[in-house]
């Protein structure tokens, strides 16, 4: 079970935290023409990639806050953990 | 049955109390403190079992985890427990056990012929044998083969037995309390670090319980009783003995699995019988020792065939004699250690061993103890079916190819010692990857993966004096880490006698014109023949010869077998051990109970049950229960026999004709608040929201980004910057990660706050024509009339001195009002509707009845917004905006989303109008079509209108609009029916919606 240091409370285990996959997906703006290709990539086009991933959690069963995790998906190494509103290093 | 086989005097058993306990359904005697191992041992009992696949005869072979062969059946308070290894479980007062893989007896076993019948086992027999002809599967085959798989029988009782699982953080986790566990875990809690030492057996001490050594002029035995002592009396410190560290999980999570209740008679009431631990520790020291390996001759596995370990354990420990005429055969020191025991105790044993001319400390010993020894020497085979009754043993050359002079000589036990392998198991789970040190030929853990360290002999430390030594720097230097303190305490002196070096010898070649099975994997019955065939079939990776022999997969997962697979793999193949490499090590190291895993969280406990204020009312009230979510709602209130059908009927038909009242506290109820609310509604919702006056509802729908609908209900302005959103029942937790994340993600610009408030209200909703009359009553101080109140309008009143909101919304689709009061107000609330509403003849109703009004009234709810509809689909077209954006807009102009023949909602009844149409039933055109029927769509809600008093169903089709009025057929294949039914709106009654607005 991971070990997240959730920004605002602390080293929490997993289950207190829901996965919210990549973090670096960007919501096109609202009112703005986009294309079929554009609108199916930000819905439904995902990278699964092996190494560094910078993901949202949600700490659900705790703060409530979205936050930043960026993992290592194949040894699990979190090494750092952000708010969801601080600039990513 | 007298106990022939213990000695006097010696060992740890209380001697003090006798136990009677039934094996097989005799009786016999041990003392406390005996496994059921030592005990039938001292009966002279050896024969406890039969082995997996050809049904030999089972002994004992080990002492702890390691045992392949004493599995057994134990019942226990009228409960069976399968899978018990006799050499951990500890006798009580009334334990009853049997044999497994045995009919009709372990004397007599039908399955024995399985041993005559080999050349139809062999290696990957799972894959040759049964195979055809195929119609054998079904009926002879697949019965056979359950029949012999397993080790015995779960119970499908229902399991009394409470079970619990603990959290738990310490500084450092010690897995094992040898000498190296015990003297790390002394100088880290003497540093100040708080440590969980973790000891599988009953007894603390590992190695220490039956070595002859001295450390700081202490025998082993008193040095540990001392530390142990002193360890419990720490605060700092938890100590647990019958405590199995069984895995190392991600981030330095161990789990642990604790038998708190296994020894005892019966279990008092709370008293658990295991405990699951969840330890998060900052580091851990793996000190889980090693396991002697065996040696490899014919018929190896014949009962009195054990570790020598094992044999000199049973004796120091329990008191108990394997033999009286023990063969000791070992390529090492350590089975001389076992022969001077038993001369001690006064029995002769005869030294095999493998080395022409070893000389060290305990050989001298053995020599002064004028114990007989031969040196090159071997056991060929064993003798003796149910007990091994002699050996032939022969003197084997240099290069250990040949034998010579083979004679046959008289024993009652082959205690064999191949050396040692230390546990890597934990290590290896971490993520460690092992390294081969050639200087004990077995894996030993390299570079640390996570916060772990492995120590003593699971690190291939052999000598006592090292072992203590490293194990005192290691608790010390881990403990600085974490408290930075300095206490550093001094190493004993270590009195030990000196060893010398093992012989690489393990398995003893055939000899000519003989082949007897040797074996590797005890449990599985995998011999070096398997492992030969699987290799001569082009097998090469140790995982696929695994996987095809089953080396190695039993219940022991090849704690004596793996490295001797491995071994031989590299002996044909002419590589070395590490160019093999190992199988991977995977949790649990021990089996662990199915119990212990689910812990409390059993029926009932598995979720947590909400209950609304007004639950006990609905009790008194003969309420039927339904499982809503984690809610239990009032599904109908029973009056007199009726059932379901009737019930839901009689409360459906109060509603529309007088007035009803539901308990809708379970609907999700989200406070949304700040100055942005307005605009933030604006871009969840599908339709518009900037213009809702203060003291106004509105019925929303909200899209996935994908454009499917997730959710939908009203929400109120209740001030100008504070909104009422409700959910359904279903949707309420999702929907509140959903806002979470628009806000606190996407547009973190937007000054606004949400947050569940879904517990603090009581809802009741009020439905019916005479709703308005009860209104009034309940509320005389209020104008409730439709210019007062209007539909979709919000009021604050006072209801007999209790503060209510009040919103006219509806679901039933007549003139209704939802009352919300605080929830310690509801039962109030509740009882002053039921008793002001009686001269209104008010009924309550439950969520059937709810279901039959919304369906024919054609609102939609789960089982159409089921993950798959867009707006269109469910007729809410009119609530999507075409001027604003919205949160998953831009997905509707999708071509599979605007084509024409996209399913639809519509209303569907049955043609003769008594019918009524399973729920899931196809719509099809033609019932007599050839499979697969193309399928128009689904029916994906019936109910019994009590409107027209005749079936309706709700259903989704292709082109739905287009095909009100034709007549096609609702097909159930589960409930074999099909019905012809014509299709109508799905607003079958009050279709202009002239009720609501009343």
């Amino acid at each position: 079970m991971l070990y997240i240091n959730c920004p605002h409370c602390g080293l929490r285990s997993q289950n207190e935290f829901a996965y919210g996959g990549d973090a670096t997906v960007k919501r096109p703006e609202l009112n703005k023409e986009i294309s079929d290709q554009e609108w199916d990539n930000f819905v439904y086009l995902r990278k699964s990639p092996r190494g560094k991933h910078l993901e949202l959690w949600h700490h659900i069963s705790g703060c409530r806050q979205w936050i930043k995790v960026e993992r290592d998906t194949s040894t699990h190494e979190i090494f750092k953990t952000y708010k969801a509103n601080e600039a990513i290093e | 049955m007298s106990q022939d086989f213990r000695l006097d005097n010696v060992g740890m058993v209380n001697r003090e109390k006798k136990i009677s306990f039934k094996f097989n359904g005799k009786k016999y005697f041990g003392f406390e403190g005996d496994t059921i191992a030592s005990a039938l041992i001292a009966n002279g009992v050896h024969l406890v079992g039969r082995s997996f696949k050809y049904h030999r005869p089972r002994g004992f072979f080990g002492v702890g985890v390691d045992e392949p062969y004493a599995i057994l059946q134990l019942d226990r308070n009228n409960e069976r427990d399968p899978n018990i290894r006799a050499t951990e479980q500890e006798i009580f007062e009334g334990l009853e056990v049997k044999s497994v893989n045995c009919w009709p007896s372990v004397n007599f076993d039908i399955g024995a012929i399985n041993n005559f019948l080999k050349m139809f086992f062999p290696a990957g027999f799972y894959y040759k044998t049964f195979m055809w002809p195929p119609s054998f599967w079904y009926k002879i085959y697949e019965p056979f083969i359950r029949m012999a798989a397993g080790f015995g029988e779960a119970s499908i009782k229902h399991d009394k037995e409470r079970y619990e699982h603990k959290y738990e953080y310490c500084d450092l986790l010690i897995t094992g309390s040898g000498p190296s566990g015990l003297a790390s875990a002394y100088a880290a809690a003497k540093n100040g670090a708080r440590v969980i030492l973790a000891e599988d057996k009953p007894r603390f001490g590992g190695s220490l319980l039956t070595s002859d050594v001295n450390i700081g002029n202490q025998t082993g035995v008193e040095w540990t009783e001392k530390i142990i002592a002193e360890l419990k009396s720490m605060p700092n410190v938890t100590v647990k003995n019958r405590s199995q560290v069984f895995g190392y999980y991600d981030h330095n999570m161990l789990v642990m699995s604790e038998r708190i209740s296994d020894h005892l008679p019966k279990t008092q009431k709370y008293l658990p019988k295991q405990r699951l631990w969840y330890i998060r520790a900052n580091e851990v020291l793996i000190s889980s020792g090693s396991i002697e390996r065996p040696l490899v001759f014919g018929n190896n596995d014949t009962p009195g065939v054990m570790l020598s370990s094992a044999a000199k354990e049973y004796m120091k420990v329990y008191g108990v004699l394997v033999g009286k005429k023990p063969l000791i055969f070992t390529n090492n020191d350590s089975g001389y250690e076992t022969a001077i025991e038993f001369k001690k105790n006064g029995v002769n044993p005869i030294i095999l061993d493998t080395r022409s001319d070893p000389s060290s400390d305990i050989i001298a010993e053995a020599k002064n103890l004028n114990i007989e020894i031969k040196f090159s020497h071997v056991v060929v085979a064993a003798k003796g079916y149910k007990k091994v009754k002699s050996a032939d043993i022969a003197k084997i050359s240099d290069d250990k190819k040949k034998l010579f002079n083979i004679e046959n000589i008289e024993c009652d036990c082959i205690c064999v010692s191949g050396f040692w392998t230390p546990s890597i198991h934990l290590a290896s789970q971490s993520g460690n990857k092992s390294k081969f040190n050639e200087k004990i030929d077995a894996f030993v853990p390299d570079k640390s993966k996570q916060q772990e360290n492995t120590i003593g002999s699971a690190n291939g430390i052999f000598t006592l004096e090292e072992t203590i030594k490293d194990a005192f720097d290691k608790g010390f230097d881990v403990s600085n880490k974490i408290t930075e303190k300095n206490n550093k305490i001094s190493v004993p002196t270590i009195v030990e006698k000196k060893s010398t070096d093992h012989d690489k010898f393990w398995c003893v070649p055939l000899p000519k014109g003989k082949s007897y099975k040797r074996f590797l994997d005890f449990q599985n019955d995998v011999a070096v023949s398997d492992i030969e065939l699987a290799l001569r079939e082009g097998f090469r990776s140790i995982e696929h010869v695994k996987r095809y022999t089953t080396l190695g997969m039993a219940t022991d997962q090849g704690k004596t077998s793996n490295l001797n697979g491995l071994q031989l793999v590299s002996d044909i193949e002419n590589k070395v051990v590490p160019q093999v490499g190992h199988t991977t090590f995977r949790p649990p190291y021990t089996p662990v109970s199915i119990g212990a895993i689910v812990g409390r969280e059993v029926g009932k406990h598995s979720k947590p049950t909400r209950k609304s204020p007004m639950h006990s009312w609905h009790e008194k009230n003969n309420a039927v229960f339904v499982d809503a979510g984690v809610w239990l709602r009032p599904r109908y209130y029973k009056q007199g026999n009726e059932g379901l059908f009737e019930a839901s009927k009689r409360e459906a038909k109060n509603v529309r004709q007088n007035v009803g009242v539901c308990d809708v506290t379970t609907l999700g109820k989200i406070d949304v608040k700040g100055p942005d609310a307005a605009e933030f509604l604006n871009r969840v919702y599908t339709n518009a929201w900037l213009k809702l006056p203060v003291g106004k509802a509105r019925y929303g729908v909200m899209l996935r980004e994908d454009g499917i609908v997730m959710d939908d209900g009203t929400t109120t302005r209740i001030s100008e910057n504070h909104y009422h959103m409700t959910t359904t029942t279903a949707q309420a937790a999702n929907v509140l990660s959903h806002l979470e994340y628009y806000l606190q993600l996407v547009w973190p610009e937007l000054n606004v706050n949400v947050v569940s408030t879904t517990e603090q209200w009581a809802g009741a909703a009020i439905a019916g024509p005479n709703s308005r009359k009860l209104l009034m009553k309940l509320f005389p101080n209020l104008d409730v009339s439709n210019e007062g109140l209007p539909f979709m309008g919000y009021k604050e009143a006072d209801l007999f001195g209790v503060p209510a909101k009040i919103y006219r919304i509806s679901f039933s689709g007549e003139l209704a009002y939802e009352i919300n009061v605080e929830s310690d107000n509801g039962y109030f609330m509740w009882e002053k509707i039921m008793e002001v509403g009686k001269e209104f003849q008010i009924q309550p109703y439950g969520t059937e009845a709810l279901s039959t009004l919304r369906i024919e009234m054609g609102h939609v709810a789960g089982s159409e917004l089921d993950g798959r509809t867009i707006p269109y689909d469910a007729s809410l077209e009119g609530l999507v905006s075409k001027k604003k954006d919205f949160i998953g807009k831009r997905s509707l102009n999708r071509s599979a989303f605007t084509s024409t023949d996209r399913e639809k909602l519509v209303g569907v009844v049955p043609i003769d109008k008594t019918t009524s149409i399973p729920e899931g039933s196809y719509i099809v055109k033609d019932p007599k079509a050839k499979l697969p029927n193309p399928k128009l769509g689904h029916v994906s809600a019936s109910c019994w209108s009590v409107e027209y008093d005749n079936p309706f169903s709700l259903a989704i089709i292709k082109d739905g609009k287009n095909m009100i009025g034709q007549k096609l057929f609702a097909m159930s294949p589960l409930k074999n029916k099909t019905i012809p039914v014509e299709i109508v709106s799905s607003h079958y009654v009050d279709p202009e919606g002239k009720r609501v607005r009343s």
